[in-house]
Order: C-alpha cells, then structure tokens, then sequence
C-alpha cells in the first residue's frame, strides 16, 4: 500500500514536471502558473467549493473504473455510461412534474439503472460470447454519443438547438444550504452520493462475500468457476455496478454541477476517471483523493489562464501525461528497487 | 435515385480514406501483437502537425506546402506512436492503458501548443489538396462519375498504401514474422525473430498511418483543425474488427461505414434520403462491430498474442 502511495506520488510529480516544461516551452513561467493554477483551485471557500464539484463525478467515474479493474474488468466506457446516466436523469427531471423529496431519488435510481444498462451489455457480451470489454464498451461510448445527440434536440431543446432545457430545481442535486455555506459555488449534493458510494463500493469490495467472488472471477475465471463460483453472472453483475456508479456520475455532472446537456461531446470525465482509478490504484478510498487532485487542475485552470496566458489546456495535459507515467510505473518501480537495493543489501533469491 | 448516389458518392469515398488508412495502421500494430486504441489520438497529431507545418510554409511554398504538411504529419504520428511502443514494448505496461494515455495527451498537448501558436486553438488551413479528374477513366459512363471524377490526390494515394500494405504483410519475410509475432511470439523468438524489433516497427508504421489518416482529413474536407477528429480513430478500430483483421476486409468495412455516415449527414439536405432516421445510420457501424464480434467470437481472426506483453522468458 505504502509502495502504490510512492508511485502514484511519484507520476504526480513527473506529471507536474512534464507540466512545467511544456509551460516554460511556450515562454511562461511556470512557478507562476503553479501559483495561480493551484490558487484558483483552493484560494477561498467558492473556488474550494467548485473544486469539490467538479472532483464529484471524478469521485464517481474513477470508482466505476476502480471497480472494475479490481474485478479484472477494463472499463473504458464510462464516458458513455456517464451520459446515459445524465440523459436519463436529464429526461427524468424535465419530465415528471413532482415534489423534490420523489424526483430527485427517482433521477438518481434511473441515471444509475441507465449507465447499469449500458454497461450490463458489454458484461453479457463478454461472459457469453468473450466479446474483450474494452471494445464493446468503445462501441457503446459512440453509441451513447449518438442516442444523446438526436434525442436532445428531438425532445428537450432549450434555447440552443446543440443544448437541453435546464432542468427544474427539484430535479436538481444543487441545494441552497450548500450553495450558500461555499459562497455561491456549484458544489452541490452530488458530493455525499459519491461519498457514500465510495464507502459502499468500499465495503463490498473488502467485507462481503460478492466481493470476494468478484475478485476471485477477475483474479483466475477458471479458478473462480472451479470453485464453484457462477463466473458468468459475476461478470455481469461487476459491469453493471461499474456503469451504475459511472451513470450516477454522469447524474452529478449534468443535474448537479451543470443544469442542462450538451449534444456533441463525451463528457472528459469517462476518460479522466481512468486516471482517477490508475492514481489510485483502484482503492476506493484512492479514488477520493485522486479525484480532489485532479479537481483542483480542472477547477484551477480558468484562473490560471486568466491570469498568465498559459492556454487551460495545461490541465488536461498534465492529467494525461499523469496517466502515461502510472501506465509506465514499472519504471518508477525499477528505480525504487535500485535505490533501496543500493541503500541496503539485496536478499537472496530476491524478489522481483 | 442514381443522381443522389453519384452526388454523395464522393462524400463517402472522402470520409473513408482517413477511416481505410488508420485502420490500415491499426491493422499492422495489432497483427505484431500490439493493441493500438491510441490510433484517435495518434490522427490527432497528424492532423495538427499537417496544418502547422502547412500553415507555416504557405507563404513561402504555397499549394505546395499541403504535401509538406503531409509529410510532417506522418512524421509526427511515428514519432508520436514511440511513447506507446516504449511502453508497452519495453516496460509490459497496459497496452490499453498506454493508448488511453495517448488519446488524451493528443487531445490536450495539440490544443494546448495551437493555442500558443494562434490564440485560437484552430487552424485553418488556406488550401486543400487539389480536385483532380483521372484522364480518361473519368469518361467512362457510370463509374466515370462515382470514382475517376474530381478525385482527391490523396484517395489514390491512400490506396496505393492498402495495395503496398496488403502485399508486404501476405508476401514478404517480414510481413510473415510480423504476423507471427502476433499470433506466437515465443514460436517467432525461437525462430529467431526479434520479436521486440518487429514490434516496435509495427507500432511506428501504425502511428506514421494514422497520422497521415488525420492529416487527409484536415486537407480533403475539413479544412481546419480544431483539436479532434470526431472519435473517428475509434471508428478505425470498429472497421479493423468489422474487417476482421484483413486488408481487403478493412477496406470494404470503411466503405461500408463510409457511405452510411454520409447518408447520415446528407439526408439533411437530400429529402429523398429520409427513410432512414439518422440516429440509425449514425450507431450502425457500432451495432454492426458488436453484432460481428458476437457472430464471429467462435472463429474470431483476432490475433492470438495481440495485447500481450512478450516477456522471453515466459513461457
């Protein structure tokens, strides 16, 4: 545990340099974008609060991967799944006129049925036909993209034809408590649903017997079938959590940090929680970190850029470059073990 | 019924060459044992480095710097494509890890340095490859006017390369190792093939293609770029699948995809072509890639090795 700790520390760092580089090859100075990248994050308590917001469907998104790596799954499609989630909830909430106390657990449970769906496919290909996840859900990601982009317009056009109709404040996860504790931020209750479904995932992953058979599945197949383990519905069961929990995150990007959908675009979080996942190394509790860390990039960015004339782009590029240096840990690792082999003396027959 | 083919016949054939070509570098990564979704990303690359290079040379070069541009793009799709061979040849990482990484450092980096160079984050291009009509051939009652009219220069050499690539991986020493790399790695090696060399050579041939695959885009019919290529790198994944890991297969499965995407986006301004909803057209090539992967999951042509790191070793 304390050996992940260092290397994703370590691909933070890199990622950070690597930043600074590309920084200072554009001619900027990048101690002075530091500053202002992580002081529009973390100045006051708005930016704190925005900063949560945006770490919200992170949270969400990079546990679904988290998941389902733990389970020996490679979800890529939470990006789809994430939209569903938030179309569902999306067409829900502009949908059914009802009190706050119905509509808003009714949105959550159809974004988490719906990104369940999408993902419940893929599980059903990859048990009964051995369809390799990553493809299918590839192709669900485009499929989803697409279902958004007509049924937006078709059905709930707002005043954009490329964008929704807000939805209603009873549909909504923000609330004016929060709202106003944070000083007008868009934090909103998304925040505890992804809390509490990290301390759940949490708990499954590591108390209850579904985890264990779970892991088991993703560690050998053969060995889980042998042990008389359904592999098969588990395989099932394992994707459609993950889209579940990639669907609710969908819900708090677009009925909690955002009031309305886009049509044209997968939402980045699918992708970025991949890296939340990765930096986490698929630990729940990981994740909440990673997530807040990454927040801090996204929700810094715009200061950032408005102070100096780094483009906010810087962001996503040191979260992807974050994500090629904890692809390439083995590296960080080998060098780790050549310190510590020289600091002290290597073991016989020594581990690798 | 004819005049609405032969008006969006050159549509289809413009969005299926980028497809064919990056699927054509997928194909040689993937049949080294190598997956490559970086292929997005890597189209990316090539699409900017095209429209810099070009930018920066028009004044100088004028229509000429497209070619230029080209040049640079498939350049900088290879020597993009190192980091995902450095690390899934080298290090075992994750291959699908490393290609996600690729994607997203494409997406941001290309934006990002655009930016820096325009303000904007787009660049527009002055001028596209020229319109040429093939001599001849474009006389010749209806196929004249579906394929030998107004053709784009880099449609033929796209084809040329399927043609090049087809016969270097089925007729050559090297396109049978590379293939057995794929398959068996470990047989390969006990040939004495260097497995890791092929592999890397494969990865950099996939990142020379789809960076040129990003870049006729940018000169054929978008014109600009502006930091992504509509997700069609994943496209090209979907069409390899559908195409089963075959040149011929690949060609006709972009065609395919092709033709049903420019249904899609005409049927806005051809009436006629309303039958269909466009959501349908839109989804069908990857409802169809499912659809191929559950049908032919008994006999998949995937190959054996590909996304396995080759350790010597192991056995």
């Amino acid at each position: 545990m304390k050996r992940e700790l260092l290397v994703g520390l370590s691909a933070v760092v890199l990622g950070l340099i690597a930043g600074a580089f590309f920084m200072a090859l554009t001619g900027n100075n990048p101690l002075e974008g530091y500053r202002y990248l992580f002081a529009g994050g973390l100045m006051n308590l708005e930016r704190v609060g925005n900063t949560l917001a945006m770490a919200t469907p992170l949270m969400l998104t990079g546990l679904s991967v988290a998941f389902a790596f733990r389970t020996g799954l490679f979800n890529i499609g939470a990006a789809g799944q994430a939209l569903i989630g938030g179309l569902v909830a999306t067409s829900i909430g502009l949908t059914l006129g009802l009190p706050k106390a119905v509509l808003l657990p009714l949105v959550l449970a159809a974004a988490a049925a719906g990104g369940a769906l999408w993902a419940w496919l893929p599980g059903l290909l990859k048990a009964r036909f051995n369809v390799h996840e990553v493809v299918s859900t590839i192709m669900m990601n485009w499929i989803a993209y697409w279902v958004t982009y007509y049924t937006i317009p078709a059905f709930f056009k707002g005043s954009f034809e490329t964008e929704s109709r807000l939805v209603p404040e009873a549909a909504s996860l923000k609330a004016a408590w929060l709202t106003q504790m944070f000083a007008g931020s868009y934090i909103n209750l998304g925040l505890f649903v992804s809390l509490i479904a990290v301390l759940v995932v949490s708990v499954i992953l590591s108390r209850t017997v579904l985890g264990y058979r779970l892991k088991a599945v993703g560690y050998n197949r053969f060995a889980a079938e042998y042990a008389g383990i359904h592999v098969n519905r588990h395989i099932v069961a394992s994707m459609a959590i993950s889209g579940a929990l990639a669907g609710l995150g969908g819900a708090t990007l677009y009925v909690g940090y955002a009031s309305s959908m886009q049509i044209g675009i997968l939402p980045a979080i699918g992708f970025d929680g991949i890296a939340v996942a990765l930096l986490a190394s698929n630990s729940p509790l990981g994740v909440v970190g990673s997530a807040v860390f990454f927040g801090i990039l996204q929700s810094g960015k715009g200061f950032m850029n408005a102070m100096t004339k780094i483009p906010p782009e810087i962001g996503d590029t040191i979260i992807a470059t974050i994500i090629y240096f904890a692809a390439t840990s083995v590296l960080i690792e080998r060098w780790f073990a050549h310190l510590s082999k020289s600091s002290k003396q290597r073991l016989p027959g020594g581990v690798k | 019924v004819f005049d609405i083919v032969v008006h969006i016949f050159p549509y289809a054939i413009a969005f299926t060459i980028p497809l064919l070509v990056t699927a054509l570098g997928g194909l040689f990564s993937e049949r080294s044992g190598v997956v490559n979704i970086g292929l997005d990303g890597l189209m990316i690359v090539g699409s900017f480095a095209s429209a810099a290079t070009t930018v920066a040379l028009y004044p100088s070069l004028g229509p000429g710097a497209v070619w230029v541009g080209l040049a640079a793009a498939v350049a900088a799709g290879a020597l993009f494509s190192l980091l995902h061979a450095f690390a899934s040849i080298n290090l075992n990482a994750n291959q699908v890890i490393s290609g996600t990484a690729i994607n997203m450092i494409a997406g941001a980096l290309t934006v990002f340095i655009a930016r820096t160079l325009t303000g904007s984050g787009n660049i527009q291009i002055k001028q596209g490859v020229p319109r040429v009509d093939i001599p001849f051939l474009a006389d010749v009652p209806v196929l004249g006017p579906l394929f030998f009219q107004k053709t784009y220069a880099t449609t033929w050499i796209v084809l040329g390369l399927l043609l090049l690539m087809w016969f270097v991986l089925n007729k050559t020493t090297f396109g049978l190792r590379l293939r057995a790399c794929g398959e068996h790695p470990h047989a390969a090696d006990a040939a004495g093939v260097n497995v890791q060399g092929i592999r890397y050579l494969a990865v950099v041939i996939s990142g020379a293609l789809a960076g040129l695959g990003g870049a006729v885009i940018l000169v054929t019919y978008s014109g600009e770029f502006n930091g992504n290529v509509a997700g069609l790198g994943f496209l090209a994944l979907a069409a390899l699948i559908f195409g089963q890991w075959k040149p011929l297969g690949i060609l006709g499965a972009c065609f395919f995809f092709g033709f049903a995407a420019t249904l899609a986006n005409a049927s806005q301004a051809e009436p006629a072509l309303k039958v269909v909803p466009d959501l349908i057209l839109k989804v069908f090539p990857y409802v169809i890639t499912l659809v191929a992967l559950v049908l032919l999951s008994k006999k998949s042509q995937a190959p054996r090795a590909a996304g396995e790191p080759f350790e010597a070793g192991k056995r």
